[in-house]
C-alpha cells in the first residue's frame, strides 16, 4: 500500500509540475501577477511531493519491503542499515528519482533566494525548471518507475547491494555529483528566461553568478568525491580512467568553468553577453548527456546501469527538445545581445576569453574522445577504443596552457593594461618559479626530473603570483591586516579556487611521475622494502562481517627503522551473492600514501600481494576541495547580498507589477 | 554569415543527437574477429584425450571449431546442438578446450556426451590467444582449406543456427570450397 | 537582514561536510578490486614496459577496464604474454602489433592514426585553431567599439558645445 502511495506522490509532483511549466511562463508574457506568483508555491509543492516519494521508496527498503522490485534488486536482509538507505541511489529508478529530487530542491532555493529578483523573471526561470521536472517525471513513470511491485510471489530475499557499492564513497558521491550536476539546470534556467524575455543585462548576470558559482563548486566536489572514491575502490591507485561516464561530468565541469568566468566579464563589463547564454546551455546539455550515456546502454563501461534503449530514446527526446529548443532560440535571440564595450589586445577580457578559449576546446576534445568510438562503429562496423593515453595527450597540455595564464588573469585590468606592468610584476614570479622549480626536487629527491621541475614551477608560478597580488592589494592600508580584511570574499574566492587549481595540478603531475609499486609473494614474518619503506607481513586471521566472512592480512610498515603503519588488507565473499572482492588498506598522509592490495594464497601460507607508494595523490583532491570553498566564498559576497537587500526594499515600494527592464536600470 | 553564425549551435547539435539516435541501435558489446579470412593458427599440440594433434589432424572440408570449458554455463545450453550436428555427420565439430583442467574436461564430455572429433586442450590459454578468443563459448566456421571464415561469439543455439550458420555454409559451398 | 545570515549558514555547513570528508578519507578502510600477479623482471625499465603496456591495452572481456586494472580470464593471460614477449626482447611496437592482429583496435586504449581517425588525432587541434580564429574575431570588435568609445559620436559633440558655450 505504501509503495502506492510513494507513486501516487509523483503524479501529484507531475500534475504541479505541469501546471509549473505552463502558467508562470504565460503569465510572463502577459503580465498577469496570479499566474506569475504561482510560480513558487508550486515549486515548494513540487519537492514536498517529490521528498514523500524518495522518503516512501527509503522507507521501502529499510523494512525490507521485497515486494517492489527495485528494493528487490538491490537489497537484502543481512545489508546494514546504512546501506539500505543508499541502495535508493543504488540503481537507475532510484538514482533518477534522487536526480530530479535535487532538481526539485535547486527549484526550492531559486524560489526561496529570488526575492530580489522580479516576479517575471522568476516565473520564466522556475517555469522552465518546472518544465524539466515535468519531462523527468514523464520519464519515470512511463519506462523507470521505481515502484514498480513484483507480483504474485515477491521474493523472500533481496539480491544485495553490489559490493562495490557497500561503501562510505557511494554514501557521499553520488548525491554530491547530482547535487552539482543537477545545479546546472539552474543556470540554464536563467538563460532561458534572458532568452524569453530578449532582454539580458548585467543585472542578469548578477544574479545568475552566485548560482553557477555553487553549482560549479559542488559539481567540483562531486567529481572529487568520484575520483577519490575510484581510487580505493579500485585497487590500483588509478584516480581518473577517462570512462565514458566519468566523462560527461568533467564536460559539464569544463563549460562551467569557463561560464563562471565568462559571467565575471558579462557582470562587470557587459561583454560576451550571447556567449554567455550558450555557454550555460552546453553546460546543462552535458548533465543531460552524461544521463543519457548512463541509462541508455550507448556505451560499455563500469559506471553504466543496466542497458534499455526504449530510456534512452526518451531521454534523446528530452534531449532534444529541452538543449534543441534553446538552441534554437538563441539562434533568434542572441544576435539581439550586443555587447556594450570594447576592450584591448592586453585586458583582463582578453585573458577570461582565452580562459574560455581553452576551457571550450577541452570539452569538446573530451566530448570528442567519448563519442567517437560509436560515431566510428555506424559507420566502419569496427569497434575502436579510445582511453586514457588519447585523452591525456589532449588534456594536459590544454590544461598546462590554462596554468599558465592563470596567473597573468588577475593582474590585468579591464579594457586595459600595461604591458611593461606585467612584465615587470610576473617577470620576477616566472623568474622564481623556474629557479625553484629546478632546486626543489633537486634537494628532495637529489636528481634532475623534468616531470617534477614542471610541476614544481608551473604550481609554484601560480603560487607565488597570488601570494604577491595579494601583497600589492593590501599595500596601501593602515596595516596589511586591514587591507586583508578590505578584500571582498570574490577575491579571495578567486585566489583560492586558484590556489586549489595549483595544489591539484602538483599533485595529478607528481604522483604520475612519481608513484612506485611493487607485486611480491611474501609468506608471514618476510618484508620487502620499496621506496624508502619497508613492509613486513605479519600473518592472516579470519574475519566476519555482517554479511560477508574473509581474511584479513596484517601488515607492519617501517620508515628508516620506525614502525609508522599497522595495515590490514582483506579478501572478502559477501554471502548473498558469493561475489569475492579485495580490500585496500591505506595509510593516508598529507605528502604520501602507502597501500596495500592483497591478492589471493599461494603455496603454503604465502600470499601474493601488491604495494604501492603514491606521492602527493592527496594534493589531487585537497586542490578540488580549495577549489569548492572559492566557488562558495564567492558566492558569498556581500554585493549580492546588497543587491538583494536594496531590491527587495525597492520592489516593496514599486508595487506590484515588475518588469525587468526599465526598474533595473534606475537601481543599477 | 554575421546572423547566421548563431545557428551553428543548433546545426551542430543536430548531428549530435542524430549520430547519439544511431548509436542506439548499435551493438557495441561483439568484438568482431580479426582473423575472418584468415588461415587458423598452427598448433602442435595434446588433445583432451592425449594424443598430439596439429594442423594436419583437422577435418578437410568445412568445419566448426568450438570453444568451450566445464566450468561454461553457456557452453551446456548450446551442447545439445552441437550434439545434433556431429550425430548428422555432415559438419565435424573440432573442440579447443579452453583454460580448463584436463581431468574435469574428461569428466564433462563423458558425462554430456562428446560431439567433438576432437578437443584440443590449450590449459594456458594461449591457442585462444592466438584465435583472438576473448571467453566461452565461441564457434569459428572454417573452410576446407582452413580459412576461417565466420565467428560466433555466445550460445549457439538453432535459432544462430538457422539464421547465421547456414547461410554462411551455403555461400562457403557455392564458392566451391 | 535573515539573508545573509542563510548565507553563511550555507557556507558553513558545507565547510563541515568537506572537513568530515578530508578526515574520512584519512581513516575510513576500503575496499577494492584489482588483480596481483608476480612476474620476475631482469630490469626496471622492463617492470615498466610492463605497466605501461598493461595499462594501454584494454580487456577484451571487460567493461571498459585496462589489462592491468582487471582480474581473471583472458586479462591474466595476455599480461602472462605481455611478460613472455618482454622477456624475449620484443620491442613495444612488436607487443602491440601481436594484440593487435588478435583482437583489433579494440584492444588499443591508444588508437592508431589511421585515415577514419585523422579527425579525432588532429580534432582538438582544430578546435583550438576555430576558437582562436572566434576569439579573434570578437577582440576585433571590441577594438572597434573601444575605438569609437574615444569619439563622441554626433549628439554627444552638440552637448558638449553647448556645455562649454554656456561656461564662456
Amino acid at each position: 500500500m505504501i509503495p502506492e502511495v510513494g507513486q501516487f506522490s509523483l503524479i501529484l509532483a507531475l500534475c504541479l509540475s505541469m501546471i509549473l511549466a505552463t502558467l508562470p511562463i504565460i503569465g510572463a508574457y502577459q503580465n498577469n501577477f496570479l499566474w506569475m506568483s504561482m510560480a513558487r508555491p508550486l515549486s515548494a509543492g513540487v519537492f514536498v511531493f517529490l521528498g514523500i516519494s524518495i522518503a516512501i521508496l527509503a522507507y521501502a527498503f529499510v523494512t525490507d519491503d521485497f515486494s517492489v522490485q527495485f528494493v528487490a534488486h538491490h537489497s537484502n536482509t543481512l545489508l546494514p542499515d546504512r546501506y539500505k538507505l543508499t541502495a535508493v541511489w543504488g540503481g537507475h529508478e532510484g538514482s533518477f528519482l534522487l536526480w530530479t529530487f535535487m532538481l526539485a530542491g535547486w527549484m526550492l532555493a531559486v524560489a526561496i533566494f529570488s526575492k530580489s529578483m522580479p516576479l517575471e523573471f522568476v516565473a520564466r526561470v522556475l517555469g522552465v525548471l518546472g518544465f524539466l521536472i515535468t519531462g523527468y517525471i514523464l520519464f519515470m513513470l512511463a519506462t523507470s518507475n521505481p515502484f514498480d511491485r513484483i507480483v504474485p510471489l515477491p521474493p523472500v530475499d533481496g539480491a544485495d547491494l553490489n559490493s562495490a557499492l557497500q561503501d562510505f564513497g557511494f554514501i557521499i558521491h553520488p548525491p554530491t555529483l547530482y547535487m552539482g550536476y543537477v545545479g546546472f539546470s539552474v543556470v540554464f534556467a536563467f538563460a532561458m528566461a534572458a532568452l524569453l524575455s530578449g532582454k539580458m543585462d548585467a543585472a542578469w548576470a548578477r544574479w545568475c553568478r552566485p548560482w553557477a558559482n555553487v553549482a560549479w563548486a559542488i559539481l567540483t566536489l562531486g567529481i572529487a568525491l568520484g575520483s577519490w572514491w575510484a581510487y580505493y575502490e579500485l585497487g590500483w591507485g588509478g584516480w581518473w580512467a577517462w570512462d565514458p561516464v566519468e566523462n560527461p561530468p568533467l564536460i559539464t565541469w569544463l563549460f562551467g568553468t569557463a561560464l563562471i568566468h565568462s559571467l565575471a566579464a558579462t557582470e562587470k563589463r557587459g561583454v560576451f553577453k550571447a556567449w554567455t547564454v550558450l555557454l550555460a546551455i552546453l553546460a546543462f546539455a552535458g548533465s543531460l548527456l552524461g544521463t543519457f550515456i548512463t541509462r541508455s546502454g550507448l556505451l560499455t563501461s563500469v559506471h553504466a546501469f543496466a542497458a534499455d534503449p526504449s530510456r534512452g530514446f526518451f531521454i534523446l527526446a528530452i534531449l532534444g527538445i529541452t538543449v534543441g529548443g534553446a538552441l534554437l532560440l538563441f539562434a533568434f535571440r542572441a544576435p539581439l545581445m550586443k555587447s556594450e564595450f570594447g576592450f584591448d589586445l592586453i585586458s583582463r577580457e582578453i585573458l577570461l576569453l582565452s580562459n574560455n578559449v581553452i576551457l571550450v576546446v577541452a570539452a569538446a576534445s573530451v566530448f570528442l574522445g567519448t563519442l567517437f568510438p560509436m560515431v566510428y562503429q555506424a559507420i566502419t562496423d569496427d569497434l575502436i577504443s579510445i582511453g586514457p593515453p588519447y585523452f591525456n595527450a589532449i588534456f594536459i597540455p590544454l590544461m598546462a596552457l590554462l596554468a599558465l595564464l592563470l596567473s597573468i588573469g588577475p593582474y590585468t585590468r579591464w579594457k586595459r593594461t600595461s604591458k611593461t606592468y606585467l612584465v615587470q610584476q610576473l617577470g620576477k614570479v616566472a623568474l622564481a618559479a623556474l629557479v625553484l622549480g629546478v632546486v626543489l626536487p633537486l634537494l628532495v629527491t637529489r636528481q634532475i626530473s623534468l616531470p617534477a621541475t614542471m610541476a614544481v614551477a608551473i604550481g609554484l608560478w601560480i603560487l607565488l603570483a597570488m601570494l604577491q597580488d595579494i601583497v600589492n592589494k593590501t599595500a596601501n592600508k593602515a596595516t596589511r591586516l586591514k587591507g586583508l580584511r578590505a578584500l571582498s570574499f570574490s577575491y579571495y574566492g578567486m585566489q583560492m579556487a586558484h590556489t586549489g587549481m595549483a595544489v591539484m595540478l602538483l599533485g595529478v603531475a607528481l604522483t604520475s611521475s612519481f608513484s612506485s609499486e611493487r607485486s611480491v609473494l611474501l609468506s608471514p614474518g618476510q618484508d620487502v622494502g620499496l621506496g624508502n619503506y619497508v613492509f613486513r607481513f605479519d600473518g592472516v586471521a579470519s574475519v566476519n562481517g555482517p554479511n560477508y566472512i574473509g581474511e584479513e592480512a596484517s601488515f607492519t610498515v617501517f620508515e628508516e627503522g620506525e614502525e609508522i603503519a599497522i595495515l590490514h588488507p582483506e579478501r572478502r565473499i559477501y554471502l548473498a551473492t558469493n561475489t569475492p572482492s579485495t580490500e585496500m588498506a591505506i595509510d593516508a598522509g598529507f605528502l604520501r600514501d602507502l597501500f596495500i592490495t592483497l591478492g589471493e594464497r599461494k603455496e603454503g601460507d604465502a600470499w601474493s600481494m601488491t604495494l604501492y607508494v603514491k606521492p602527493f595523490v592527496r594534493w589531487i583532491w585537497l586542490g578540488a576541495i580549495f577549489m569548492t570553498f572559492g566557488g562558495i566564498l564567492a558566492a558569498a559576497d556581500k554585493r549580492y547580498r546588497r543587491l538583494r537587500r536594496k531590491q527587495t526594499e525597492s520592489n516593496r515600494s514599486q508595487g506590484k507589477s515588475n518588469t525587468l527592464g526599465g526598474e533595473l536600470q534606475a537601481s543599477s | 554569415m554575421s546572423k547566421l553564425k548563431f545557428y551553428l549551435p543548433v546545426l551542430g547539435f543536430v548531428v549530435v543527437a542524430i549520430a547519439l539516435w544511431r548509436g542506439l541501435y548499435l551493438d557495441t558489446k561483439t568484438l568482431p574477429s580479426m582473423l575472418i579470412d584468415k588461415p587458423l593458427p598452427s598448433f602442435e599440440l595434446t588433445s583432451v584425450d592425449g594424443s598430439g594433434v596439429s594442423n594436419s589432424d583437422l577435418p578437410g572440408q568445412i568445419f566448426l571449431l568450438n570453444v568451450w570449458g566445464s566450468y561454461c554455463l553457456p557452453c551446456l545450453i548450446e551442447h545439445p546442438t552441437l550434439m545434433r550436428l556431429s550425430e548428422e555427420g555432415n559438419i565435424p565439430v573440432v573442440g579447443v578446450n579452453y583454460r580448463d583442467r584436463q581431468d574435469l574436461a574428461i569428466d564433462w564430455l563423458q558425462e554430456n556426451g562428446n560431439p567433438f572429433s576432437f578437443s584440443i586442450l590449450d590449459e594456458s590459454g594461449r591457442f585462444g590467444i592466438d584465435l583472438g578468443v576473448y571467453g566461452a563459448p565461441e564457434t569459428y566456421l572454417v573452410d576446407a582449406d582452413g580459412v576461417i571464415r565466420f565467428r560466433h561469439v555466445s550460445v549457439l543455439d538453432e535459432t544462430v543456427w538457422q539464421e547465421q550458420f547456414l547461410p554462411a555454409i551455403a555461400e562457403l559451398r557455392a564458392e566451391g570450397t | 537582514m535573515s539573508s545573509s545570515g542563510t548565507f553563511v549558514n550555507r557556507k558553513v555547513l558545507l565547510l563541515i561536510a568537506a572537513i568530515v570528508v578530508l578526515l574520512a578519507s584519512v581513516l575510513l578502510p576500503t575496499t577494492a578490486h584489482s588483480q596481483v600477479d608476480t612476474f620476475d623482471f631482469d630490469t626496471n625499465e622492463q617492470q615498466d614496459r610492463f605497466r605501461t603496456l598493461s595499462d594501454e591495452l584494454r580487456c577484451p572481456m571487460c567493461q571498459n577496464s585496462s589489462l592491468s586494472g582487471s582480474t581473471g580470464g583472458v586479462a591474466e593471460d595476455l599480461r602472462r604474454e605481455i611478460h613472455r614477449m618482454i622477456m624475449e626482447d620484443m620491442s613495444d611496437g612488436e607487443i602491440i602489433q601481436f594484440m593487435f592482429e588478435r583482437y583489433g583496435d579494440f584492444i588499443l586504449f591508444r588508437p592508431r592514426l589511421t585515415g577514419a581517425t585523422v579527425l579525432l588525432w588532429f580534432g582538438p587541434l582544430l578546435f583550438l585553431l576555430i576558437g582562436g580564429l572566434f576569439a579573434f574575431r570578437i577582440w576585433r570588435r571590441a577594438r572597434q567599439i573601444s575605438d569609437s568609445d574615444t569619439q563622441l559620436n554626433k549628439s554627444q559633440q552638440d552637448r558638449l558645445q553647448a556645455l562649454l558655450g554656456e561656461k564662456t
